[in-house]
């Protein structure tokens, strides 16, 4: 057994894996990774599944430690400046840290950074998952976010030759959409929401994303007597401001939800940074269902898409790849990612 | 004979889910065939969906695109949909202590004095009725009960509080509700009950299911002690009720 140690790491960091499903009549959240793309890539990376448990770290930087013996990791996601030792490393690759070795990570271009390790996180399974909910208590090893000084039970480094993961390009297009289940309530609102540039708010976190922009009117009031919520449903509060409903989401919520993210844009959507101005498109059922199907297939065959590092030294396209640091983004301080108390939602 | 039941509406939910919409207001008619749908695609399953979560006047069905599509999924629930409800459910019963009161219920005196009553008038009415979990949501064991008597409505607060305690018994509305972990709430906070509807170390976790009956009875702020010691280690306190 070695031990993947954490030296340092900002907020909006936990462990998660593909969520909690089947619960949520109970009134609890499915949680999983902001980025399922990212995590499954990262799982790949070391041979884990695609869903299993791996370390989303938020937008800020974090270093790591191999104790007791060497780690093997793979970085995905969100990509970042990272080095070991003073040498930087590749993004979309696997790694060996060998005992004694630290890990430094700079800050997300984008929001949520995945670390897998080889043989996966050790932990009791709830619902089948360790995703962390703190709010539920819910989360193995622990059921909080990272801090500094946790240390995971991890599977000694086995040796096994390093490979990288080619991923299609980033897209940079509208976030599309699929309107309702309430945009009966919003009337002539509708447009304005789809023609307006929209920012993400820093109050925002696993729970919800705030959204920055015009005040979107209701016809009928706020009101609405609480129905289901889906990962990317879009709520419209009495002040107008929409929220995107994130993993963490209350199971049922009283606003108007005006429309709901296509399943295949979630992940980019999740990784748009706070300040960044970006667009939303409504596009049909059947398109988005074509999406979901295209994404599925994405997802199935990502091990296609192993290339081994033959030289890890000469990697120098993996190295530029890696070389983000200019890209912090300004919007981001350290009041990002938790939401303002005063801004509580309250059960209907 | 049976009413002709009026066809819900199929609303997206994006890509991955379609709301099956009864009314649009807290109506005990249409959660009923909430539940019962719920409970048909629990008898027979379609392939591909795989969550179903009961509100009020909706069923929030998550399937799986890969599997079924929207057209075809929204054409078999809207057929269940116009099933009959069962007349007779085989509800469970629930007998539930709640203490009333004092540093358990903060706004109970307030609450009597709004409606022209006293605080033990209000304990009567409110442990008088036979109510239905109509849904769970919100956070984990939040348990919505319809069947609160007429004279105990009253609009939520104007300013929602931050954090009010687990356990709480409280009032918001046509509603009152079963609040199982400390939280946000904008509800009136009558009493607490020592009784866990989530507990992660027990067996059920989830104590409460949509559809079953709860009743609350009269414990004092001492009985509740020792009752939420017993609860936090795994005891249900909860009773069933014979049938």
């Amino acid at each position: 057994m070695s031990k993947l140690v954490v030296l340092s790491i900002g907020p909006a960091s936990s462990v998660q894996d593909g969520g909690r499903f089947g619960a949520q009549r109970y009134g609890l959240p499915p949680s999983g990774a902001m980025d399922r793309l990212g995590l499954a890539a990262a799982n790949c990376l070391v041979g884990n599944s695609l869903f299993g448990a791996a370390i989303e770290i938020g937008p800020f930087g974090a270093s790591f430690m191999a104790r007791d013996g060497a780690v093997r990791l793979a970085l995905a996601g969100a990509p970042r400046s990272a080095d070991i030792a003073g040498r930087p490393v590749a993004w979309n690759s696997s790694m060996t840290l060998a005992e004694g070795a630290t890990l430094k990570l700079g800050m997300a271009r984008g929001s949520f950074s995945y670390l897998a390790i080889e043989g996966g996180i050790a932990g009791e399974a709830m619902f089948g998952s360790l995703a962390v909910n703190a709010r539920a208590g819910l989360g193995s090893p622990h059921p909080r976010p990272l801090q500094a000084g946790d240390e995971l039970n991890v599977m000694a480094a086995s040796g096994t030759a390093e490979s990288r993961i080619d991923l299609p390009a980033e897209v940079a297009g509208p976030i599309c959409l699929v309107l309702g289940p309430q945009d009966d309530e919003f009337g002539d609102s509708v447009d304005l929401f789809l023609d307006s540039a929209w920012k993400i708010s820093p109050t925002s976190d696993r729970m919800g994303y705030r959204l920055e922009g015009p005040v979107i009117k209701h016809l009928h009031g706020h009101n609405i007597v609480s129905d289901g919520t889906v990962n990317g449903s879009i709520q419209v509060p009495g002040n107008g401001l929409p929220i995107v409903l994130m993993p963490d989401r209350g199971t049922s919520g009283g606003y108007p939800k005006i429309a709901t993210i296509i399943s295949a844009d979630f992940g980019r959507f999740a990784q748009t940074p706070a300040g960044t101005a970006f667009r939303f498109k409504a596009i049909g059922m059947a398109e988005a269902q074509a999406e979901a199907r295209k994404f599925a297939e994405l997802l199935r065959n990502l091990p296609d898409r192993l290339r081994e590092i033959e030289n890890f030294d000469l990697n120098i396209e993996a190295l530029q790849d890696a070389n983000v640091a200019g890209a912090a983004v300004n919007a981001v301080d350290a009041g990002t990612w938790q939401i303002a108390p005063n801004d509580a939602v309250t059960p209907d | 004979m049976a009413a002709l039941l009026s066809p819900p509406r199929l609303l997206p939910s994006g890509d991955s889910a379609i709301t099956v919409e009864f009314s649009r207001h807290i109506d005990d008619a249409a959660n009923r065939r909430v539940l019962a749908l719920d409970r048909r695609l629990v008898r027979a399953p379609i392939a591909g969906v795989t969550e179903t979560v009961p509100t009020y006047r909706s069923l929030l069905v998550h399937y799986d695109p890969t599997q079924i599509d929207f057209e075809a999924l929204a054409k078999k629930l809207a057929e269940l949909a116009l099933a009959p409800v069962p007349p007779t459910e085989n509800a469970r019963r629930w007998r539930i202590p709640v203490a009333y009161g004092g540093e358990n219920g903060i706004d109970l005196e307030d609450f009597a004095k709004t409606l022209g009553t006293t605080p033990d008038d209000v304990v009567a009415q409110h442990v008088a009725s036979v109510y239905r979990v109509a849904m769970i949501g919100f956070s984990p064991g939040w348990s919505y009960l319809s069947g609160l008597h007429e004279s105990l409505q009253m609009p939520r607060r104007q300013n929602p509080r931050l954090l009010t305690p687990a356990g709480t018994i409280s009032i918001g509305g046509v509603q009152t509700g079963i609040q199982c972990l400390a939280g946000p709430s904008g509800w009136h906070l009558l009493g607490r009950t020592p009784v866990r509807t989530y507990h992660l170390h027990r067996d059920p976790i989830f104590l409460l299911e949509p559809g079953d009956r709860v009743m609350f009875y009269v414990v004092d702020a001492k009985t509740f002690a020792e009752q939420d010691r017993a609860a936090e280690h795994g005891e249900l306190i909860a009773e069933l009720m014979a049938a």
